[in-house]
């Protein structure tokens, strides 16, 4: 006569599954919320240089120029690297406009702040780069951002 | 006639719903971690000035030809040796700086043939067309790399006791800056640009020949 139980294996009550929902939910805002849709599909290939002296980027006041030569698909467009923005090749003369289009659609108090983001493939000739940067300095845009991949300092 | 309670509506497969979503935006995302080298381009000037004259040793010429080969003060280098090269230039102190002060926190050799102080030294450098982006951009590494190194340097010798557990003092002055952008710290940034008067950043582009 005890008031214990003996032997009779008691089973574990089930887990409620019933939060599982809001977790999941949870982490559906989570992703919902980083997630950056691409909006430039690249038409060139963009292999990045490298750097260890790097600053994060400001991605706000930031309008990229992509160049670099036609990735296979665009083969129509030659061997020579080119430089897109947005979605179109465009030329060297058109690039002040552009970036000019770009400033003007962007928040009031981050104008005078605009920095150029230069996504060139490694490949690519520093001349282009060097004409690229002409344009930028007669729209008056001077800050510039080389975008690299980081590497670990030596 | 009794009003019936409405039937629940079976949540069993909410669960199954949301984390088809979920799947979905895990496979789109992307973090953006946008990396790079930022620097000002100079503006346009027009006006009819005439430029400086920048003698001769307050001026590092850094070359690059068409087959990514260096040239650093008229001797060809390799890439490795080039932020020594330009540490040791811009830390030289070897006169006086347009005030007619030493600059009494170099530590360099002082050689009477490199430059006078760091508010003059000026890094400038040059490119041919045909000059690989790759070599460029390791290049000006190397050159921001150098004028970091000093600014590090000198931030450590300043500030450290302020960050105590910092390695990197200059680092942490700018990350802390970032993190408080929208309330001002005026000494915070006053230190920043004490720095930043020490080593200016003096890095001067050429535009390549057009030919």
């Amino acid at each position: 006569m005890s008031k214990f139980k003996k032997g009779g294996k008691s089973e574990l009550p089930a887990i409620s599954t019933a939060s599982l929902p809001d977790i999941v939910f949870m982490l559906l805002f989570f992703f919902m919320v980083a997630t950056v849709m691409r909006d430039s599909s690249l038409m060139i290939e963009n292999r990045l240089p490298s750097a260890d002296q790097v600053e994060k980027l400001k991605k706000d006041r930031t309008t990229f120029i992509y160049a670099g030569k036609p990735s296979s698909q665009f083969k129509q467009f030659g061997e020579e690297p080119r430089i897109q923005f947005n979605d179109a090749f465009i030329g060297v003369e058109d690039i002040q406009a552009s970036v000019l289009q770009a400033q003007a659609d962007m928040n009031e108090e981050l104008k005078s702040k605009i920095v150029v983001g230069l996504k060139v493939d490694k490949d690519t000739h520093a001349g282009l780069v060097s004409d690229i940067k002409q344009e930028l300095r007669k729209a008056n845009t001077l800050k510039v951002m080389y975008i690299t991949n980081a590497k670990a300092e030596q | 006639m009794a009003k019936r309670a409405a039937p629940e509506v079976n949540a069993g497969s909410m669960a199954d719903i949301a984390f088809l979503l979920l799947i979905f935006f895990l496979v789109t995302t992307t973090i953006e971690k946008d990396k790079g080298i930022l620097r000002s381009l100079p503006p346009i000037d027009d006006s009819e000035v005439e430029p400086p004259i920048i003698k001769e040793k307050n001026l590092f010429t850094v070359l690059i030809n068409r087959r990514n080969q260096l040239l650093v003060e008229d001797e060809q280098m390799e890439l490795k040796d080039l932020r020594k090269a330009a540490i040791e230039f811009l830390d030289n102190g070897g006169g006086e700086n347009a005030e007619g002060k030493r600059c009494d926190y170099c530590q360099g050799k002082r050689s009477p043939s490199s430059s006078d102080h760091p508010d003059k030294a000026i890094i400038s450098m040059k490119h041919d067309r045909e000059t690989s982006y790759e070599k460029y951009i390791e290049v000006q590494n190397e050159l921001v790399a150098a004028y970091n190194f000093l600014r590090e340097r000198e931030a450590a010798r300043l500030y450290k006791r302020f960050y105590p557990n910092e390695e990197k003092v200059f680092a942490a002055m700018l990350a802390e800056k970032e993190k408080n952008q929208f309330k001002k710290d005026e000494v915070l940034n006053e230190r920043i640009e004490t720095i930043k008067t020490l080593f200016p950043l003096k890095l001067s582009e050429a535009e390549p020949d057009k030919n």
